[in-house]
């Protein structure tokens, strides 16, 4: 049996959309069913349309899909905007008490959700707890794993609370059973446990990654959608002696985590694009004092403020070439939560062993998604704080230098505080031991130097995701939280018949030229999939590798790709 | 017992006769009378003739952007409390690009010591007008004089509630270093506006005016009084006091989280397995 079912959760801001999303979700999760979800906001705390997506499946999942087969309405603008999106035989769930429905004729099902929680629970806040009750039964799911999902989280809030939900979903769950549609063809089975599962969104893996990796020290300024890294990890500070400071703005960010970073931890800052380009100087100053930090860009529509709560992947030229002068960076853009965690941890690997900034590039449709996912191999997760200066290089090197030309062109740390060395670097043009100059023959020096790293750095840079026909004769190409859309597109495109092959870019700068290259050469047909308005990653491998990709799949409405929108662009003119 | 040779380092670049010397020698004697070897200082420095001043001492140094010092010696201080951090900067630095930052610096209350050498005057971008620049104060950008209001920082200090504020001369070097020695010692975040003749492009805050001036706050003046130092504050013109002006026992920012002082972030041993409760939050 395969099951590929979507609920569709709609309402105004401030409905309890989330809660609901979230519990059905993780009910489902915990039946060993593999979840993703994500979720549409407009930016208001109250009112306005607001949809979240529940996509379930025995397969991995890993994206949305436009076919939905569950309605919960908690308004009327919900069925207004959203019924067409029903597949045959789907279900709008509502509340007829409060919404009248006399001019649609689609599979509507009236659960009077307030009614019900004022009568079997004694409060109409439980109205929402019968509405999951509702939506459990119409698919034929196991009321159990509903009540533990519950109980969980609402136990905090102490046994009454706790009690009438559960009571207020139960009653939701006969209600329909008794009144329910006949043979709604969609059912749902629980297949297994999830102990071997977690599950989570793109920024509470970056933030966790981050923790895990040994990251001590974040600033940042508040920011959709990357506001959720810095709350996770200030959430930490008590438990793990960690500090996240809130800066006054996105300039004080930076520098504080260069601070930091000079004097000895490891640091990180999380915006938006916005943030980023208040943050572009210090950038810059990372580069040329070759201070290690961690930069995530949550990336969300611009120009400007654009569209704050939605998603977009508009910055990818301005990641890579941010910053005045020229200096050595890396840029990752993990296509999921797993991704995301095990870049996260070597983007603070690479950003020590380079001594430079690393940047990794996410988008709000993969900072807000939830994805189930295998726990994470946590024993693989290796510190690797680069070269230090010791005792025994104060024979070989004598006084410490902060910028020693070397051959790799590392110079050793040392933290400031110790007997052994003094440190001094400057935003200046520097000599080896860090102080001001202008002598030409130590610039080109440094230049080279600070180069000569990202030689090194090329070698680090793991090889592009292909996925799909062995001999096809077009080559799908996406970076980034495109991941999931672009191989479910793939999938569906091969298995009705056509011969295409997808390449996935994560570690995008320094670009990986030779694999790229490899796969283009031998296709005459490549698209660039891509969630902007001019192609981004299209401009860059023409200029990284010579090849003009031949054509572009955009989507720039503020809204996450999806296999659909991929396969009607891919089919349009053929 | 450390000894100002621990500290010489190296030729200047500045103009001769610049008030920076001054401040120089203030500074370095100030770092023998608290006993500190150059290994245990960190001084963050931005853009301008003052920033440069941590190059002609020996200390650790971050010399990084205009109006940044704040910022950077913040990050530093608080991965690594042991650290004396001091921020050396301009009026041009502090007050114009960083002024954001020092007004939160201030809330913060992290125990840094913030020197700001104030000429009135853009030095290194050769003579514009500064955010402390006198009303009427004719530069190559206010030909017509400036119309903007000079900012006061010291009044500025005591209305947010800083720690330490004091006002030194650059041609009172003994006065000076006793005052930066104070803000050093001062637990809390500590300010120390220095009036600096720039004998280049001010040529009117010279060493004669402000040496017909300045007079020093004796033991009869309290700096605990608010009220009374936010008037000395506003005091300028034919009578401007120098020494120390506010000071009031405020919680540091390191006091207010005494873990990362007991467990410096930068002495903790990183082992991830210890992190790993962590993902209990993903379990489902």
């Amino acid at each position: 049996m395969s099951i590929d079912i979507s609920f569709k959760i709609g309402g105004e801001a401030g409905q309890g959309l989330q809660t609901i999303g979230y519990i059905l979700a993780k009910s489902m999760a915990r039946g060993g069913l593999c979840v993703f979800t994500n979720q549409d906001n407009e930016s208001r705390i109250r009112g306005g349309h607001n949809f979240y997506q529940i996509r379930i499946s025995n397969n991995k999942v890993e994206n949305l899909t436009e076919e939905i087969h569950v309605i919960i309405a908690l308004d009327k603008k919900t069925i207004i905007e959203h019924k067409d999106e029903l597949v045959k035989n789907g279900v709008i769930i509502f509340d007829g008490d409060k919404i009248s429905v006399t001019d649609f004729d689609e599979n509507l099902l009236n659960v009077p959700f307030e009614r019900i929680a004022k009568e079997k629970a004694d409060s109409t806040k439980m109205a929402n707890s019968v509405a999951i009750g509702a939506a459990i039964s119409l698919v034929g799911y196991d009321f159990d794993l509903l009540e533990s999902v519950l109980k969980d989280e609402f136990d905090s809030k102490g046994a009454e609370i706790s009690d009438k939900n559960i009571q207020a979903s139960r009653a939701g769950f006969n209600y329909v059973s008794e009144n329910g549609i006949d043979k709604f063809p969609y059912r749902i089975k629980k297949i297994g446990d999830s102990q071997d599962f977690i599950f989570l969104n793109g920024n509470e893996a970056i933030a966790s990654a981050a923790l895990l990796s040994g990251c001590k020290f974040v600033s940042a300024y508040p920011m959709s959608p990357s506001t959720s890294i810095q709350q996770f990890f200030a959430s930490k500070m008590k438990d793990y002696c960690v500090v996240f400071e809130q800066a006054e703005d996105e300039i004080s960010a930076i520098n504080m985590i260069i601070g930091a970073s000079f004097a000895g931890a490891r640091s990180m800052t999380a915006t938006s694009g916005g943030g980023f380009s208040l943050m572009v100087e210090g950038l810059s100053l990372a580069g040329m004092t070759e201070t290690p930090i961690v930069i995530v860009i949550c990336e969300r529509p611009g120009p400007a403020t654009g569209f704050p709560t939605r998603t977009e992947q508009g910055e990818l030229e301005f990641a890579i070439y941010a910053g005045h002068g020229e200096f050595p960076r890396a840029v990752f853009a993990p296509g999921n939560v797993e991704q995301a965690f095990y870049l996260t941890s070597k983007a603070f690997n690479l950003a020590e062993k380079y001594q430079i900034p690393v940047i990794i590039l996410s988008d709000q449709y993969l900072a807000d998604s939830y994805f189930t996912t295998e726990k994470f191999d946590t024993s693989s997760i290796k510190v690797d704080r680069g070269e230090f200066f010791t005792e025994s290089q104060v024979k070989k090197f004598g006084a410490y230098k902060r910028h020693l030309i070397t051959e790799s062109g590392i110079s050793p740390r040392l933290f400031p505080g110790q007997k052994l060395g003094l440190v001094v670097t400057d935003s200046d043009e520097h000599t080896e031991d860090g102080h001001i100059t202008e002598l030409a023959d130590v610039k080109i020096n440094n230049v080279n130097k600070r180069f000569r790293k990202l030689e090194l750095l090329k070698k680090d840079i793991g090889t592009p995701f292909v996925y799909g026909s062995k001999d096809a004769d077009t080559l799908l190409i996406g970076w980034g939280s495109t991941y999931g859309a672009l191989k479910e597109a793939t999938k569906i495109l091969n298995d009705q018949g056509s011969n295409v092959k997808m390449l996935h870019l994560n570690e995008i700068w320094p670009f990986p030229v030779e694999a790229v290259s490899n796969e283009l050469k031998i296709l005459d047909n490549s698209i660039s999939v891509e969630s902007n308005s001019t192609g981004q990653m299209a401009h860059l491998i023409r200029a990284e590798t010579g090849i003009e990709v031949n054509k572009k799949i955009l989507r720039f409405d503020g809204r996450p790709l999806t296999p659909q929108y991929i396969l009607r662009e891919f089919w349009k003119g053929r | 017992m450390v000894s100002l040779k621990d500290y010489e380092n190296g030729d200047t670049a500045w103009c001769p006769g610049c008030g920076n010397f001054g401040i120089l020698q203030a500074v370095k004697k100030a770092l023998v009378k608290v006993n500190l070897e150059p290994h245990q200082v960190l001084m963050v420095s931005g853009i301008g003739q003052a920033a440069k001043l941590p190059h002609y001492l020996k200390c650790n140094l971050f010399n990084g952007l205009h109006g940044r010092t704040l910022p950077v010696a913040t990050g530093a201080k608080i991965v690594n409390p042991k650290l004396t951090v001091i921020a050396v900067g301009g009026d041009g630095d502090g007050y114009s690009e960083g002024g954001n930052h020092f007004i939160h610096a201030i809330r913060r209350n992290i125990d840094i010591t913030y020197l700001v050498h104030d000429n009135q005057i853009y030095g290194l971008t050769k003579g514009q007008a500064s955010a402390t620049s006198a009303e009427g104060f004719v530069t190559k950008t206010t030909p017509m004089g400036a119309f903007s209001k000079p900012l006061n920082p010291i009044a500025l200090a005591i209305s947010q509630g800083i720690s330490f504020v004091g006002r030194g001369f650059s041609g009172d070097i003994e006065h000076l270093s006793t005052l930066i020695t104070e803000a050093i010692e001062n637990r809390g975040f500590s300010l120390v506006d220095i009036l600096q003749p720039c004998v280049t492009f001010n040529n009117v805050n010279t060493y004669q005016w402000y040496r017909k001036r300045v007079y020093k706050l004796d033991n009869s003046y309290d700096p605990k009084d608010r009220n009374a130092a936010f008037q000395k504050a506003q005091e300028w013109g034919e009578r401007i006091p120098i020494g120390k002006i506010y000071a009031q026992d405020r919680l540091t920012y390191i006091e207010h989280d005494p873990e990362i002082e007991r467990n410096p972030i930068i002495e903790q041993k990183h082992n991830p397995e210890n992190f790993n409760k962590i993902l209990d939050d993903f379990k489902i």
